[in-house]
């Protein structure tokens, strides 16, 4: 059970099967297991009964938890509650399949996973395991061809063999940069000083973004393996998973991870008897956005303040106390055990040009799946949105996605087929960043996306450039000056050379990007800034000071409910007559526009 | 010793050195506010950007925190880096208005309009207050806290710090404030602001160590004129309200 389960209600649901089968006396094996990215149907529940497939419940509460437990003795799999079906589950790893059931097996009505769009176009690689094995079992995961990878890297190849199927894997880090992950390695091979540091970035800062998360919690062990056989083939001797404090699952099922490992001697002294050591070690971050930059987190491991610091020296020269140190993401730690087991060449036979194997993505916003979604590089974003996401909601329009976390860019519609790669997300104006997608559709504001995230980053720049630190104040200032109506046409050009200069000479990757937001809405949505500049004017009825409510006096049927959640007193009017709101006071909350049954509150 | 090449002047320099110290070695200048040669290089008022390497490929970088390297390309006064040096400073006079050396600069760089609302901040957080304070007054009693736009200077959880030795260094190395003298205050405020006073009020005050040149409140009294009124007693607490730390000497200048 991940974070996200849990926060809908899944220890409850979980205690109610528990309760359920014990009070029924089944031999039922009741289980936790990690997330299989499913997030808009969480809790999920899934039953697999001997003989037929894994048929997967979405939006489970304890009601109907054991109602589904009572029926299952009687083989009743109450299929119009079922969302989805799984008759194995293939594991990359060892080109194997985890079976359920025979492949033909079926249950009437429930569909299967591989029909579902949004599993069709998935390739499950570093989530693996994610939603298929209990994260706490260190057997599972071996039962999933864990560890096998680390065995065959200790007993077999040589740390330069390693390095070698890495760099023909062209794997690149996963936290956003693109860098060569093999390149890093060699380099940090090549360097002589002593000890060598590798170091897991798990410090996941992004609203609506939580791949890494989930990727701790629900599969620890393949992170931990990827780190082992980093450390193999590069000479480090210590390693540091660094998360962030609000992650605290995430931290627990680490803990334990690394305690099993080590229990089991794949951690510690003499790993495989092969004379190789290495230790792990967690250090928590405070959540600090700009600590996932590689120079501030070193800092911040180190008991300094998180600020960047200019890189060359990179940290594989001069990193953690001055020594030679290599930092990755979850992620790219987590494709490893792939590319020691099936070789580089076969992690590189997906992709495009310049980017091989699959990404991690958190599709969120309004599409009708938000979920984890892996799927291969070479993808159009029109197909993770309208087919893995299942398209925006009925009756709304799609308008933008911002790939890339707060520093990313907006993409409009006419740019969907743009297939996903680092390359070409960079040339739309976005970044891959660590692989937030957020949708928008029309009743999103861009001048209000733009700040709103111009907000979240002039709060975490750690504020030591001039020019980030004060630059991004200023054009968050200029921002909400034109969503409050008070903008001048001038003030886009201004925007626009702010954001060029905070981009130009900014130090670190923070600065470098942060004007992302604000310079491809104005390149994509010029328009809609100039509607909010020119003619005052809030396209998607957003921006606060340039909407007013209105009660249509046709449709009000003077319930007064509207009277009752203002809290400005700015609805008069008596009950079962038409009301109407006192523009003078509104504060333009909207809570008279959701409470409206007969839905006469308008917004102009 | 690498060799590097700095707006095409080709160069050896002592390794270690930075390209700051080159181009300025080599008579070429690069504006500064953050940079003192007896301090580490911080890299945090961006003006010394310069952009290294060939185009299109050519980056930005700090010159005072770039380390001087074989094969090194290096334009100090490229369109890129003069467009980005005068947006920089169109910046810095919008926070920091009322400061002379930013004022001169703004000025050299023909900086002939400002386009955004003046702060009339005294601090540009260029830190050199803060190393000054840690590396050669050996004190290290003040420094950053917080952070984005709520960071500031100032001594750990506001009061007076106990190592300070009221050495005023912090003052004298402060790029942007030109300190008015507020009257008199008590001992503990940081910047010493009571007893500096311009040499008429020297003889009043015997260990005054002034660093306000010139002194604008004495220059306004006029010479021998004792115009700021004192008080013969030095107040006996120190007032460590947050109210007095705040004011604009407070926070280590």
């Amino acid at each position: 059970m991940g974070t996200c389960g849990l926060a809908t209600g899944a220890d409850e649901v979980y205690e109610a099967i528990h309760d359920e089968v014990n009070r029924l006396k089944l031999s039922y094996l009741v289980t936790g297991t990690g997330c299989i990215g499913w997030c808009c149907e969480e809790p999920l529940v899934d039953v697999c009964l001997p003989g037929k497939p894994r048929v997967t419940y979405g939006r489970m509460d304890a009601r109907k938890a054991r109602e589904l437990v009572q029926g299952l003795p009687d083989g009743d799999l109450k299929p119009k509650w079922a969302i989805g079906m799984l008759t194995g589950y293939d594991n990359p790893l060892t080109d194997s399949r985890t079976r359920y059931a025979k492949q033909t097996a079926r249950v009437d009505g429930v569909r299967r996973y591989e029909d579902l769009p949004l599993f069709r176009y998935q390739v499950r690689w570093a989530s693996r395991n994610c939603g298929v094995i209990d994260p706490t079992s260190l057997d599972e995961y071996i039962a999933r061809g864990g560890y096998l990878a680390l065995h065959r890297a200790l007993q077999v190849m040589h740390p330069t063999e390693i390095i070698a199927e890495v760099n023909h894997s062209q794997l690149r880090g996963r936290g956003g940069a693109g860098f060569a992950t093999g390149k890093k390695w060699e380099m940090l091979r090549r360097q002589e000083a002593k000890p060598k540091y590798l170091i897991c970035n798990a410090d996941e800062g992004d609203p609506g973004a939580y791949m890494n998360r989930t990727l701790l919690e629900s599969d620890p062990h393949s992170v931990l393996e990827g780190m082992i056989i980093g450390a193999y083939a590069t000479g480090a001797t210590e390693g540091i998973i660094y998360v962030r404090e609000e992650y605290p699952l995430a931290v627990k099922r680490m803990q334990e991870a690394i305690a099993q490992a080590e229990a089991a001697g794949l951690l510690g002294d003499n790993i495989f008897n092969s004379g190789f050591s290495y230790r792990l070690r967690i250090v928590k971050g405070a959540g600090a956005f700009v600590c996932g930059e590689e120079t501030a987190l070193i800092a911040s491991v180190e008991g300094r303040v998180g600020e960047p610091r200019q890189r060359p020296p990179f940290p594989v020269e001069r990193g953690l106390w001055g020594k030679p140190t290599c930092i990755n993401n979850v992620e790219t730690w987590a494709d490893i055990p792939l590319i020691v087991m099936r070789g580089g060449d076969w992690y590189a036979q997906i992709g495009t040009a310049t980017s091989k194997g699959t990404k991690t993505f958190c599709l969120v916003g309004a599409v009708k799946n938000t979920a984890l979604v892996e799927v291969p590089f070479g993808i159009t974003l029109r197909r993770v949105v309208e087919e893995v996401g299942g398209g925006v909601p009925e009756g709304r329009r799609f308008k933008a996605i911002q790939t890339g976390g707060p520093s990313g860019g907006c993409i409009p519609e006419s740019l969907l087929d743009l297939k996903v790669d680092y390359e070409s997300l960079t040339e739309a104006g976005a970044i891959m960043g660590s692989g937030g997608m957020i949708v928008m559709d029309d009743s999103t504001c861009m001048v209000d996306i733009a700040k709103y995230f111009l907000t979240f980053l002039a709060d975490e720049s750690c504020g030591k450039c001039f020019s980030c630190r004060e630059g991004l104040q200023r054009m968050q200032q200029i921002v909400t000056h034109i969503s409050d109506g008070h903008g001048r046409e001038e003030d886009l050009a201004l925007l626009e050379e702010l954001g060029w200069m905070v981009r130009e000479t900014s130090l670190c990757g923070l600065g470098q990007t942060a004007p992302n937001p604000v310079l491809s809405t104005l390149r994509y949505f010029r328009d809609e800034y100039l509607a909010h500049v020119r003619e005052k004017r809030c396209p998607a009825k957003v921006c606060r000071q340039l909407i007013a409510y209105r009660i249509d006096p046709t449709v009000c049927d003077g319930c007064g409910a509207c009277v009752r959640v203002c809290t400005s007193e700015a609805i008069l009017g008596e009950k079962k007559q038409v009301h109407t709101i006192d523009n003078a006071r509104c504060s333009k909350c909207g809570a008279c526009l959701e409470v409206c049954q007969p839905k006469a509150v308008l917004v102009e | 010793m690498p060799k590097l090449t700095i707006n095409g002047i080709v160069a050896e320099v002592e390794r270690g050195t930075t390209v700051l110290e080159a181009a300025r070695f080599l008579g070429i200048p690069i504006p500064t506010l953050c940079h003192d040669d007896g301090l580490t290089p911080y890299g945090a008022c961006r003006l010394c950007v310069v952009e290294v390497g060939k185009p299109p490929r050519s980056k930005l970088q700090s010159a005072c925190t770039l380390v001087a390297d074989e094969g090194l390309v290096v334009q100090a006064h490229s369109a890129r880096v003069e467009r980005a040096r005068q947006l920089l400073l169109e910046l810095y006079v919008a926070t920091c208005p009322q400061s002379k050396t930013i004022q001169d600069l703004a000025s050299r760089y023909g900086l002939r309009r400002e386009r955004l609302e003046p702060k009339f901040e005294d601090c540009i957080q260029c830190g050199k207050c803060v190393r000054m304070c840690a590396e050669q007054m050996m004190a290290g009693a003040i420094g950053f806290a917080f952070r984005g736009s709520r960071r500031k200077v100032m001594s750990p959880f506001r009061p007076q710090s106990d190592v300070c030795r009221q050495c005023g260094a912090c003052l004298y190395i402060c790029p942007v404030v030109e300190l008015r003298c507020h009257g008199a205050h008590p001992e503990t405020a940081l910047c010493s602001g009571c007893i500096n006073f311009a040499p008429a009020c020297l003889g009043y005050h015997d260990h005054a160590m002034c660093f306000l040149d010139p002194c604008v409140a004495c220059e306004l009294a006029g010479p021998l004129h004792p115009a700021p009124v004192f008080r013969t007693e030095r107040p006996k607490a120190p007032d460590l309200s947050a109210a007095r730390l705040d004011s604009s000497h407070g926070e280590g200048k």
